[in-house]
């Protein structure tokens, strides 16, 4: 068994570092400017154009929440080579794996986090608003320093959470042909028959990486809890 | 000096400022009082726009003449607010802020000053106000009367020309009051236009210079402290005398 540790590991790793966690910082990173868009976007009460934006939003958050996230990456990278759009994509949307799986990793996070985002931005209390819309503060102003840093501090644990999850989903990539940490101890695992060797290492390795995410989450709320909102 | 003339707000039909007319001199204090609901912090909020009445002419200094059937421009609405200061009765302070940048946030985002002359300035504020040694302390580590002390000394950082107080100390254990309340007196002394809402008449006797008395969104009194509270008018003898009862329970 140690041999077949001592020789899987060094593959698993490369898989994890050229793939695994690429895909979860790439996506965690759009999804939360995603995310940041999409809760300000619903957050807002403008005019009738942005009843149309909000609705289109809204709509994303409800696709993305309520569909399975294996289901999306085999509609982005096997389904959607089959969607000809005349003149923009006459072959199809062909992608490649690699860039179907942030694409649709970066939607999934962003719409989960656009709801953690929004409750965390509602649950500042109105006399923060005020109290910065009295010494005559812009709207911007207010959001960018006072608003959404209390925010932040508030969505650190969930949002933490959420990388973490991203993380060990980064597996479900191996089912369109992204040779990640997952994919890669399958096909070992094919070759030497040791499936419950593999599976368990690989489990391993993502606990591994999962609980030093932890460790870091909980570093940066102990860094962040100078101050306690009321 | 601030005028306003026949301002009218309601909410959900309701009236809660009906045809309000009168003046808030420069360089005195206006406390305004009344029962609850009678449209005090309606009143207090309209002048500094963070409440929008539907009709009325507000007319502030010779900078500002606003009607308020009217729209009003960004820009009117931001330049008034950094002339009314408003310290508001749960204080408000940026919960992500030290003292320091709570007091330093108003005249470097929005006056734009210099940082190190923001923060010279904030610290002879919170000299002033009693609390230097806060300077670099989170607002839930201070008590009420302190935090209240902070505002004050936040809003008086922008250098406002009128300083809008609703209820500062009813959040307040009495002794915390006193703090607050010697710190608004030294600030009245220093001729600094305040209105103040507030339910301690023996405050309001020594601070005011004008009374003003609402009762269901309608001016019932308006006029000198004195005559205030040497009324032969029943209803606001009773309205002082149960004030006063009050604060003595
Ligand atoms: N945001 C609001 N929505 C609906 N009604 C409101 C709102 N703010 C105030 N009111 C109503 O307007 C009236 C005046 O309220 P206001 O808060 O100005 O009274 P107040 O004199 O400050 O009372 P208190 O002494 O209790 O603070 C009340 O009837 C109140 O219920
Ligand atoms: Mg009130």
């Amino acid at each position: 068994m140690w041999e077949i540790i001592k020789t899987a590991t060094p593959q698993l790793i490369s898989a994890g570092i050229k793939y695994s966690i690429p895909i979860a910082l790439i996506s965690f990173f759009f999804g939360m400017v995603l995310a940041l868009m999409t809760a300000l976007v619903r957050l807002s009460h403008k005019n009738r154009f942005f009843l149309i934006v909000k609705g289109i939003f809204r709509f994303y958050v409800w696709l993305f929440r309520s569909t399975p996230l294996l289901v999306q990456l085999f509609i982005a990278y096997f389904g959607l080579p089959y969607l000809t759009i005349p003149g923009i994509f006459p072959n199809g949307i062909k992608m490649s794996p690699f860039l179907a799986g942030i694409l649709v990793f970066s939607l999934n996070t962003g719409a989960y986090g656009s709801e953690t985002i929004r409750a965390s931005i509602l649950s500042i209390s109105k006399g923060q608003w005020e109290a910065a819309y009295s010494i005559g503060m812009k709207k911007m102003q207010v959001l960018w320093d006072i608003i959404l840093p209390q925010a932040a501090r508030i969505s650190l644990p969930p949002l933490s959470n959420s990388f973490i999850s991203l993380v060990k989903d980064t597996s479900l990539a191996a089912s369109i042909t992204i040779p990640e940490m997952f994919e890669v101890s399958q096909q070992i695992a094919a070759q030497n028959y040791q499936p419950l060797t593999m599976y368990c290492l690989v489990a391993f390795y993502y606990a591994i990486v999962c609980t030093l995410l932890s460790f870091l989450q909980s570093y940066l709320e102990k860094i962040t809890s100078r101050y306690t909102i009321q | 000096m601030i005028r306003l003339t026949n301002v009218n707000k309601t909410f959900d039909k309701k009236p809660a400022l009906n045809q309000i007319s009168t003046e808030f001199p420069e360089n005195k204090v206006t406390v305004i009082v009344g029962p609850s609901g009678s449209g005090k912090s309606t009143l207090l909020r309209s002048l500094n726009l963070l409440e929008r009445p539907e009709s009325g002419q507000y007319q502030f200094n010779h900078d500002f003449d606003i009607d308020f059937s009217k729209p009003i421009s960004d820009k009117t609405i931001l330049k008034l607010r950094q002339k009314t200061g408003m310290v508001f009765q749960g204080y408000n302070l940026f919960a992500h802020l030290t003292i320091i940048k709570n007091i330093m946030e108003g005249p470097v985002k929005v006056l734009h000053q210099n940082k190190n002359e923001a923060r010279k300035n904030a610290l002879a504020l919170l000299d002033k106000v009693g609390l230097k040694d806060k300077a670099n302390v989170y607002p839930s580590n201070l008590s009420g009367g302190q935090a209240q002390r902070v505002a004050i000394a936040r809003s008086l950082a922008m250098a406002p020309e009128y300083i809008l107080l609703d209820e500062p100390t009813s959040a307040l254990d009495p002794e915390l009051e006193l703090g607050v309340l010697k710190v608004l007196l030294q600030i009245a002394k220093e001729q600094q236009s305040m209105i103040i809402v507030t339910h301690n008449m023996a405050f309001a006797q020594q601070v005011a210079d004008k009374m003003i008395f609402l009762e269901d969104g309608q001016i019932k009194f308006d006029g000198s402290a004195h005559d205030f509270f040497t009324t032969n008018n029943q209803r606001i003898a009773d309205f002082i005398s149960a004030m006063t009862l009050h604060e003595i329970k």
